[in-house]
Order: C-alpha cells, then structure tokens, then sequence
C-alpha cells in the first residue's frame, strides 16, 4: 500500500506529533519500505484462524477492587515540570 | 586474581570462604569502570560511591553474623527501562532523562531483598526500539571486542558491560531479541524467559505482549542463578503466571544424551552469513558428538515472523507511548498556546527520530482502513507461528538456530536503513512472538575475532530444557577460557 504525504501528516497528527519538512520525505520513504516488506503477512493463509492478543492463553485475572494509600506524593510530584499546591499544572482548557 | 574476572559464582563462593569482601568487589568493579567507560560508554548512570557504602554496611552486617540475602554485597548493573526507586530511570531518552521513579520494579524489590547492590542504570536503544544502542539519546555503545563495533540492542549497554567485566551480571528486556542479540554481539549469555515467567510490573512498556526482564551473563550458571531470583507471580502483572520456585540450577546436568534437537532449515539460507553458518553447523557436530539427536526441520512461518513483529510490536508501542504526554513526568516544551500543542510539542521534542517512526506505523497499521490488512492479519499470523511451533515441540526439545544472522556490524553502518537494522531481528522475533523462552551463549568466533551466538529455544516454560543444553555446550566448547574481548578498534 503506498502511504501518501498527506496521510502521513494525517497520522503523526492522530499520534499528537509534529513533523519537520526534512522529516518527512525521509520518514515517507522508510516508512514505505517497511509497509511494503510487511505486506508479506498477507500472503499467509490465516483463513479460519482465530486471533491472538496475548502470549499465554486468554483468561480473566480477577482481584478484589481495594484502594491502596500511595502516600509518598512528594516522589510522584518532583517528576512534574509544572506543579501547585500538591497538583499537575496543564493550561486552562476551558473558557 | 582480577576479581572482574570472575562469575557471579565464584564470587559468591570466595565470599563464602572469607576470600573476598563484598567492598573488595565493589571497589574492583568501580575501577574497571573507571578505567573503562570512556571506551565502552556502557553506563546511563553510574553510582559507584552509592555502590560502596551499601557494600560496607552488608560486610558489616555479614561480621555481625546478620540474616542476609544469598547474593548478599555483589553488584548488579540495570538496563534503564527498569524502574529503581529514588534513581532515575531514563529509558534513554530525552523524554525522560530526569526521572526518577517513585517505586521499584517487582524485579527490583526481589534484587534489594537479596541485597545485591545496584551498581548502575545501562545504556540502551530508546525505549528498547533498536538493535545497536545506537539510538540512545545519550551516548553510544561501543562493542568491547571492537570498539568500532555496535554492542547490538536493545539492551547494548548491559552486555558490553557484562562482557567488559564492568558489572559481574545484568538485568536486560527482550521484546524481538533485545536480550540475546547483544549478548550474541558481546560474547555473553542472554536469556529471554517465557511470557509470564518474569513480572513486568516497573518495566517501562514497548510492546506489552512481548516484553519480557531476564538475565544476561558472563556463563549459563550465572543465567540460572538470576533467574532464580527474579521469576514468580506478581499480582501487579496480570500476565504472570503461577508456576512454584524452581531452582533453575537443578536442571544443570551436563549431558545432553537423547536431548532431540531440530534445526529449521528457514534459519540458515540467504541473508545468514558463511562464517556464523559455519560455526553454527560446527555447534550442531558437538552436539550429535554430545549425544543428542539432531534433526533438520521446516519452520515454515518464519518467514512472516519479522514482519508480523514489526506490526504488532509498533502497535502496541504507539498505545504504550501515548502516556508521554508532558503533564505529570516526562520532557515538557517550553512554549505552547494550549493542551494539544502542548503535547505534540512535548513529544515531539522527547522522543527521537526511531521512536516517532514506530509509533507512526503503530498508529498507521492500527487506523480505520488499514487495521484489518496489517494488524488484525498479523494477530492471526501470531496464531499460525504459535501453532508451527508447538507441532515442532511435540517431535523435539530443543530448537537450535543462530542468535543473529551476522556477527556485530560497523557503528553507522545500518544506523540510515531502518529495514536493514530490523532484518537483524530475524532470528530471534519468533521466540517473542510465541512466547518461548530463548538462550543466546557464544558458539565461536569469526576471522575477525568476534563473536558469533547460538540461540537455542524451549518449548513454554521449559526454561530447564534449554539452560541444561546450554550449559551442556558451554562445558565442552569454553568459551570464556578462549576468548576476551580486546579493548581495539
């Protein structure tokens, strides 16, 4: 399948990330490449077969729902470039 | 005696006999590192001075006849994916090159239980995307065979280091063959443990289904030893399973008598090179001379098996990734107008070019209109390779094939080509893909000395099988009594 720019650009923006002009002819000549090499996958006869998500055998692991205290805020909290008053600190999202 | 030298074993045996402190083994480590580092370039952190305080207080407590873990006072280095407590855990990325975990890992905790010292975070391919420690943010690792060499990756900094006799063992990942290609590279023992052996909790995720920590080591009984320590259930990972303790070390019997090997042929056509074919065939002749029974096979799915990797691994990156997004940890941009450029921003500015590519194709493959052609047909591809598989594991125990198709390549040299670098993964993705464990140990060198691994895969949970048949080889070939890595360019 042959990815064009605008799809490309369609994408990076789908995974909130912005490309430089010279990032994108490389990337959409790489990217290329390896779609074509991966096509190969649909040469296999999968006909019937059924899916696989994990590596072991799909089953429910339940536990009870119990709230643990993390109380150690300080260590969670000196990982944020912008924080106050014990909180994450983003630009106002509303108007 | 060049207490760098020695395995992990050795030194647990000399501690024992009152031969050597556990602060004479640190201060040995912390010189080669000195002397070494700036060659080799194995270290995202290193805490050397930590390392020798915590060495002291455990010869302190080993004097006051103090209850202690088995590998009490020997250092350990930690590739930096791995989350440490109050140490910053990079992933070798810009992205987070300040953080600092608030909790440990589930391998961790059972490392500081045995108070086994933390001697350094490793260097690695960013976020474990690569196969030559090439793209870390920070530094390249440099082969200690040939400087001019890459160290193979993901986990490049913890073999070179292992092979350098810069840290006695190490902790890697191996979500394609980030565990067994470098220690191929390097000349070292890499195992990756079946899916659900080893907790992922604190592992900070690629590609979620295929991740697995485990051992990389200068010799296969240090590979049992780790492993002991570092396998169980964990409640914090719903993937892993419950199988009992095992002592990995039983299984080591040296004999290999009547141990049914198959070879697929797929393994050893084009695109392998002569040299490591050779070398392999000429393991192969020792194992028939060893008594096993060694027959040729066809895995004839192996030939979708890299690119269903690429599929489903990217996939599972670009969902796994999506948390950078510059609010509670990680790089955040300067400048921005609102929430949406703040994170396209942030990650652009954080992650490296790799990152994005993947997570790019991960995104792509997973979009409306391309989800049923790549991803969903590559998840059925999955079913088709697990089931090749477990047909080969009723007829044999082991299944033999080379770690990589050549031995460790020029810095630089596929460091342009994003394809060539990943068909370096094709001997190894299946294992991952499946779920198998999978040992790489050195076979044998090439004409230019460097070191050629052989991989040798188990059926699920039969760790035993392999790390038997390895170390079964490892007594017979040597390896480590022949070969040294030369420091050259």
């Amino acid at each position: 399948m042959k990815m064009t720019r605008e799809e490309l650009l369609y994408i990076a923006n789908l995974a909130s990330l912005n490309l430089e002009e010279n990032e994108i002819d490389n990337y959409l000549e790489n990217l290329q490449d390896i779609l074509n090499f991966a096509d190969i996958v649909n040469n296999a006869k999968t006909d019937g077969l059924d899916v696989t998500v994990g590596a072991n055998e799909g089953k429910n692991v339940f536990r009870k729902d119990e709230v643990e205290i993390f109380e150690d805020t300080k260590s969670l909290l000196q990982n944020a470039e912008e924080k106050e008053q014990n909180m994450f600190k983003i630009p106002k999202v509303i108007n | 005696m060049d207490i760098t030298n020695l395995t992990v074993h050795e030194l647990q045996e000399k501690i024992k006999n009152k031969e050597l402190t556990s602060r004479e083994i640190v201060e040995a480590y912390n010189n080669k590192i000195e002397q070494k580092e700036t060659e080799i370039q194995a270290f995202v952190t290193i805490l050397g001075k930590e390392a020798l305080e915590k060495a002291k207080e455990v010869d302190t407590k080993r004097a006051n006849g103090e209850e202690l873990g088995e590998f009490a006072g020997i250092p350990i280095g930690v590739k930096d994916n791995i989350c440490t407590k109050g140490i910053k855990t990079t992933c070798s990325s810009k992205m987070l090159e300040n953080f600092v975990s608030p909790y440990d890992a589930t391998v961790m905790k059972k490392i500081n239980a045995e108070h086994i010292i933390t001697l350094g975070k490793l260097n690695m391919d960013e976020f474990a995307m690569g196969g030559s420690t090439e793209h870390s943010y920070f530094k390249t690792t440099k082969n200690p065979y040939n400087l001019n060499k890459v160290p193979g990756g993901s986990s490049g900094g913890s073999a070179a280091a292992v092979a350098a006799g810069m840290v006695p063992w190490a902790l890697g990942s191996d979500t394609g063959g980030s565990i067994r290609q470098p220690a191929s590279f390097c000349g070292v023992v890499g195992l990756k443990p079946t899916y659900g052996l080893v907790s992922r909790y604190g592992l900070v995720a690629f590609a979620s289904s295929l991740d697995q920590i485990g051992p990389i080591t200068k010799d296969v009984y240090d590979s049992a030893l780790l492993l002991n320590i570092i396998t169980g259930h964990d409640k914090k990972d719903t993937t892993s399973v419950e199988k009992g303790q095992i002592d990995y070390t039983k299984c080591l019997k040296n004999d290999v008598k009547g141990l049914k090997i198959g070879v697929p042929k797929e393994f050893f056509g084009e695109g392998i090179n002569k040299e490591v074919k050779e070398s392999l065939e000429k393991a192969i002749e020792k194992y028939k001379e060893l008594g096993a029974i060694v027959e040729e096979i066809s895995l004839d799915v192996a030939k979708y098996s890299l690119a269903t990797y690429y599929i489903i691994a990217c996939a599972e990156a670009s969902s796994n990734l999506g948390r950078f997004d510059g609010i509670r940890y990680g790089h955040r941009a300067k400048e921005f107008s609102n929430l949406k450029e703040l994170y396209k921003k942030s990650r652009s500015e954080g992650f490296g070019s790799e990152v994005k590519r993947r997570i790019i194709l991960g995104t792509y493959v997973l979009s409306s209109g391309y989800y049923d052609a790549y991803y969903k047909k590559a998840q059925q591809v999955r079913t088709l390779v697990m089931q090749e598989f477990e047909k080969a594991f009723e007829k044999y125990d082991v299944i033999l094939t080379p770690t990589s198709p050549t031995v460790a390549f020029d810095i630089g040299a596929k460091s342009n080509n994003p394809l060539e670098m990943y068909l370096s993964d094709i001997c190894t993705v299946s294992v991952n893909i499946a779920g198998l464990p999978g040992i790489s140990i050195p076979c044998g060198v090439d004409s230019q000395g460097m070191p050629i691994g052989m991989q040798l895969i188990g059926n699920k949970f039969c760790e035993e099988t392999i790390l038997n048949a390895a170390y079964t080889f490892e007594q017979e070939v040597k390896f480590r009594d022949n070969h040294k890595p030369k420091f050259k360019k």
